[in-house]
């Protein structure tokens, strides 16, 4: 995904444009549906109930924004697939998730980061495709650009407090920016979207008194579909009620 | 630190906030977020006040003799003894 402009949208009208639009959207909606499952992990284990709660709506919200596009993205498929089609019987390795997003979730610092760098992340692309050529997929943008602009300054305020908290928090924070820093920079290109994503995080740190790490980018991006054991493992739970009863419904 | 907030919401615009419930917040911004989370999330509300709980003077249960139950007779304060004339719809 070397743009996040989606300059060739569905609507350029072949194949070879389609499948291309489609990886994009499974990108979009992978981050999505990888991170809300990390988040709903949290689920009665927050610091406390308010948070618990705060962090359910997130996950919540994200995972709407992926059944949005993992419709869509399904929908380009041939043959054509369901959002579960893809959700649950996709192979791992055609998942185009950040593995920012699959990383196993560690404290509560840890989640704030890879919140504070998703939804930053997150926020410059949805309001740069809400004036994309397909109509469809800036619907999706326009919607998700204000649950994500709440997620980003749940994150700024999280990480305002905890950086300028105390001694421990501090270095919770800290060991933590360093540990997810590589894989927010293996997502982020030099196009004016990642620039003012950068941009934001670094005011935000600087605000919170934490320094910036230094840039390293970690390999793989997620975004070829090659990702680390932790997807397999999150799949797996994820699947597990599918696995153990095949097309079920309630 | 985590003090005690009172949530109030105002359910749509001309109405009148009203008292929801109460929550833990370390500060305002936080405890408004936290209310955003816990009381609005099924479209309740379309403005939200938090107050800590401890800047609200309460009455006490042990005066509820002396301020409520002077009121309980006087009915000439309500307005019953209107008749509401067929043309009006609400009052």
């Amino acid at each position: 995904m070397p743009s996040t402009r989606c300059e060739d949208g569905p609507d350029a009208g072949t194949a070879g444009a389609a499948a291309s639009d489609r990886i994009y959207l499974l990108g979009l909606a992978d981050d999505a549906l990888i991170a809300s499952h990390r988040l709903s992990e949290w689920v009665a284990r927050a610091p406390d109930l308010e948070e618990d709660i705060a962090l359910a709506n997130i996950a919540l919200d994200l995972l709407g924004q992926a059944r949005m596009l993992l419709g869509y993205a399904g929908e380009l498929t041939d043959p054509v697939l369901t959002e579960d089609d893809l959700a649950y019987l996709r192979p791992a390795d055609e998942f185009r998730n950040a593995v920012l997003v699959e990383r196993p979730n560690g404290d509560f610092a840890v989640t704030i980061v890879r919140l504070l760098l998703l939804a930053a992340y997150q926020y410059e692309l949805y309001a740069g495709l809400r004036t994309a050529a397909d109509a469809r997929l800036a619907a999706i943008a326009a919607k998700s650009v204000k649950e994500v602009a709440y997620h980003r300054d749940h994150a700024r305020l999280w990480t305002l407090r905890l950086g300028s908290g105390t001694a421990e928090s501090r270095r919770r924070m800290e060991t933590a920016l360093a540990a997810e820093w590589p894989w927010f920079c293996a997502l982020l290109g030099d196009d004016r979207a990642d620039r003012s994503c950068r941009h934001w995080v670094a005011e935000v740190l600087g605000t919170a008194t934490l320094e910036l790490p230094e840039d390293r980018v970690a390999t793989p991006s997620g975004r070829d579909g090659v990702h680390t054991p932790d997807l397999d493992a999150i799949l797996a739970e994820m699947r597990e009620v599918t696995a153990a009863h095949p097309g079920a419904t309630w | 630190m985590s003090v005690l907030w009172e949530v109030f919401v105002r359910p749509r615009r001309g109405l009148a906030h009203a008292h929801v419930g109460s929550l833990h917040a370390a500060d305002a911004e936080t405890a408004l977020r936290n209310a955003r989370d816990v009381y609005t999330r099924r479209s309740e509300g379309v403005s939200l006040w938090v107050v800590p709980a401890s800047m609200i003077t309460a009455s006490s249960p042990d005066e509820q003799d002396s301020f409520f139950e002077p009121a309980g007779d006087k009915v000439y304060r309500h307005p019953t003894f209107y008749e509401v004339p067929d043309a009006v719809d609400q009052m």
